[in-house]
């Protein structure tokens, strides 16, 4: 077995185990009703984590995410319900406000020499800012795309629906794991993240990569947004307050390392289901409070955190 | 100020001359922009600087910018500390609601408030020692250790609570966060006797020398004999310390612990007031005054904005602003085009 896969395997183990666990307490759980709004409710996080994924992976962290889903939303609630713009149109323009921002983050990382967090930071509060100077107020969407994206689904055996907000997710995972483990940019990202000075002296064009990466994770963000705007129907400044954490906390339980350089866009899947389930299962339960989601899920952060500094300390003395 | 740096410079140049400690002071960019944006709001509103005594303490909007600046200017100090440190505490917002939730629930179980605020100051010191155990002991990046606290502090307050906005009615508590001392609002004395008490006992003895040295290389610091561990513990634990402060300050501000709400973004306006102050993110050389300043700039410009009559929500997109000129301004790209300049060589 190979020795880079065990945090990939643990957390496996680890959400199979807690999936049983729940299932024993709640049988109602085992159903692909409740599979598939595990992909539905968890869409626009599963998205945005997949960005996160490259940016932690490439050694940065990323926090404008939720920010940027923030905004997208409204963006979207403005150009459709102002300016009457065909919904598809409005998508297409807020991605490409979205990638641009998050192109400008990547070149001020790189050009200015400033670590990405207090980048990402200022992006953060410039993009909540934006949408809320735009409107203050939630705006709600209603258009017949919508209902009728809201309305399709493919029906799973079990009565389960699988959305189109969850389709986009599993497409994006899969498309992302492409791009992580078979593409050149792949393998760049990894590069950045083992070690920026060798990387650069490999021939990695690290500027390019860079801009990549922070427009990458930017246009998820957007694209995390629409499908959020999709979701909700509505627009609202505030929307997805705090998502940043969540996101980085999945891709954490997803055995990525913080440092960079090591992981998995599939660990980053089982990470947003692992809090997926964490938050159904309190639901389901009815007596715990919502608070304890938070709880858990740091608890669940702490643990995989520990995890890999035991794996990972062991190794070199192992090799 | 008299610190003790070392100094780089080869030893056949002769030392620079040493500057007036006042004048020094005020060409501070930092002061200079205090400055500007007290004008700016002045010009906005001519009764600006205008304070009056009333019922035995001072009001007027400067007074109030200081007041309402306080908690940050108070988060500021301990994470000018921990930044120094070259890491980053995530976790105060989170550890004002903990500590705000544990003196309320306290007081409205019959608890009496002395008892009360010493429980809420201790979870703060506990919370940062928390945060100081993941970054020393187990080696974990500062800025994801107390992402642990930031993502399950708020919980645990909200554990605390029961959920409930837990309100007070206890006059120590609501003495803290809204009584006078000397005529000026409490918080203000809280925050200037902190930011004096920590300035000296950094600068009056070794302690600020060796945080430099941790934060500008842990290992070196190690090797020249630094129980760099134990440094680091002490700022964490510093770092929660200020931040129970800080949510005493606010729970009692608005007679009431809410765990949701407590405290929510300070963080990063805290770190944003440090870097205003100069500290850099790096590690390394750091000043608590001039982080406190920061925090003020902050304040002055939410009070601006406020008053000019814009939304509040402008207040993110000046914020950005901000952070985006000094980050440009910090850049080695800038410096580099700064040397190009002529005169500019020192």
């Amino acid at each position: 077995m190979n020795r880079s896969l065990r945090p990939l395997l643990a957390t496996t183990l680890i959400f199979l185990f807690a999936y049983l666990l729940a299932v024993t307490q709640q049988p109602a759980m085992l159903s692909t009703r409740v599979l598939g709004n595990f992909l539905t409710d968890n869409a626009f996080l599963g998205i945005a984590a997949v960005g996160m994924t490259f940016v932690i992976l490439s050694g940065g962290i990323d926090l404008s995410v939720g920010a940027v889903i923030g905004f997208t939303t409204v963006l979207v609630a403005v150009l459709i319900m102002w300016l009457h713009l065909h919904p598809l149109i409005a998508f297409a323009i807020a991605l490409i406000v979205a990638t641009a921002f998050g192109a400008v983050m990547g070149a001020a990382i790189h050009y200015l020499k400033v670590p990405s967090f207090i980048v990402t930071l200022a992006g953060m509060f410039l993009a909540r800012g934006g949408a809320s100077v735009l409107s203050p107020d939630s705006i709600g969407i209603e258009h017949s795309f919508f209902t009728a994206v809201q309305k399709s689904y493919i029906l799973l055996p079990g009565g389960g629906r699988l959305t189109v907000v969850g389709m986009i997710m599993l497409a994006v995972f899969a498309v992302a794991i492409l791009l992580a483990h078979r593409t050149r940019f792949g393998s760049n990202v990894y590069a950045l993240g083992g070690s920026e000075t060798s990387a650069a002296l490999m021939g990695v064009p690290v500027a390019r990569t860079t801009i990549s990466i922070y427009a990458l994770s930017s246009f998820l963000a957007g694209l995390a947004g629409v499908v959020f705007s999709l979701y909700t129907s509505a627009g609202y400044s505030l929307n997805a307050l705090g998502v940043e954490l969540d996101a980085i906390a999945a891709v954490v339980i997803g055995g990525t390392l913080l440092t960079g350089g090591y992981g998995f866009v599939a660990g980053t899947f089982i990470g947003v289901m692992l809090q997926g389930l964490v938050q159904t299962y309190i639901v389901f339960d009815g007596t715990l409070s919502s608070w304890w989601t938070k709880i858990v899920v740091g608890v669940l952060l702490f643990m995989f955190i520990l995890l890999q500094r035991l794996v990972f300390r062991a190794a070199p003395r192992r090799t | 100020m008299t610190r003790p740096t070392v100094d780089l410079r080869p030893t056949g140049q002769p030392p620079l001359p040493r500057p007036r400690p006042l004048a020094q002071f005020f060409t501070r960019p930092q002061v200079i922009a205090l400055a500007a944006v007290l004008l700016v709001n002045w010009a906005l509103f001519p009764g600006f600087f205008t304070i009056t005594w009333q019922d035995g303490r001072f009001f007027g909007s400067l007074i109030d910018v200081l007041n309402r600046g306080a908690p940050v200017a108070i988060l500021a100090i301990g994470m000018t500390m921990v930044i120094a440190t070259k890491g980053v505490d995530l976790s105060v917002g989170a550890v004002m609601a903990i500590s705000g939730a544990v003196a309320a629930t306290l007081v409205t179980n019959g608890v009496s408030a002395p008892i009360a605020v010493l429980a809420a100051l201790g979870a703060g010191l506990l919370c940062g020692l928390w945060n100081g155990i993941l970054v020393t002991l187990l080696d974990i990046q500062p800025i994801i250790a107390t992402l642990v606290l930031m993502v399950a502090g708020r919980g645990l307050a909200q554990l605390i609570t029961e959920g409930t906005i837990v309100t007070f009615s206890d006059p120590v508590l609501i003495f803290i966060g809204t009584g006078s001392f000397l005529g000026l609002p409490m918080p203000v004395v809280i925050a200037a006797l902190l930011m004096i008490a920590a300035t000296l006992i950094v600068r009056r003895t070794a302690l600020g020398l060796l945080i430099e040295a941790v934060g500008v290389n842990r290992s070196a610091a190690r090797f020249a004999g630094l129980r760099a561990g134990t440094l680091l513990l002490i700022v964490y634990t510093f770092a929660g310390f200020c931040a129970a402060i800080a949510g005493l300050i606010v729970a009692g501000d608005i007679r009431g612990a809410d765990a949701n709400n407590a405290g929510l973004w300070l963080e990063l306006d805290a770190i944003l007031a440090v870097v205003i102050g100069g500290t850099s993110l790096m590690g390394g050389r750091f000043s608590i005054p001039m982080a406190v300043l920061g925090a003020l700039i902050i304040q002055s410009m939410n009070t601006g904005i406020l008053i000019s009559g814009f939304s509040p929500e402008f207040n993110l997109v000046v914020k950005s602003a901000v952070i985006i000129v000094i980050l440009v301004l910090q850049s080695p790209l800038s410096a580099r085009l700064f040397r190009r300049l002529p005169g500019a060589q020192k």
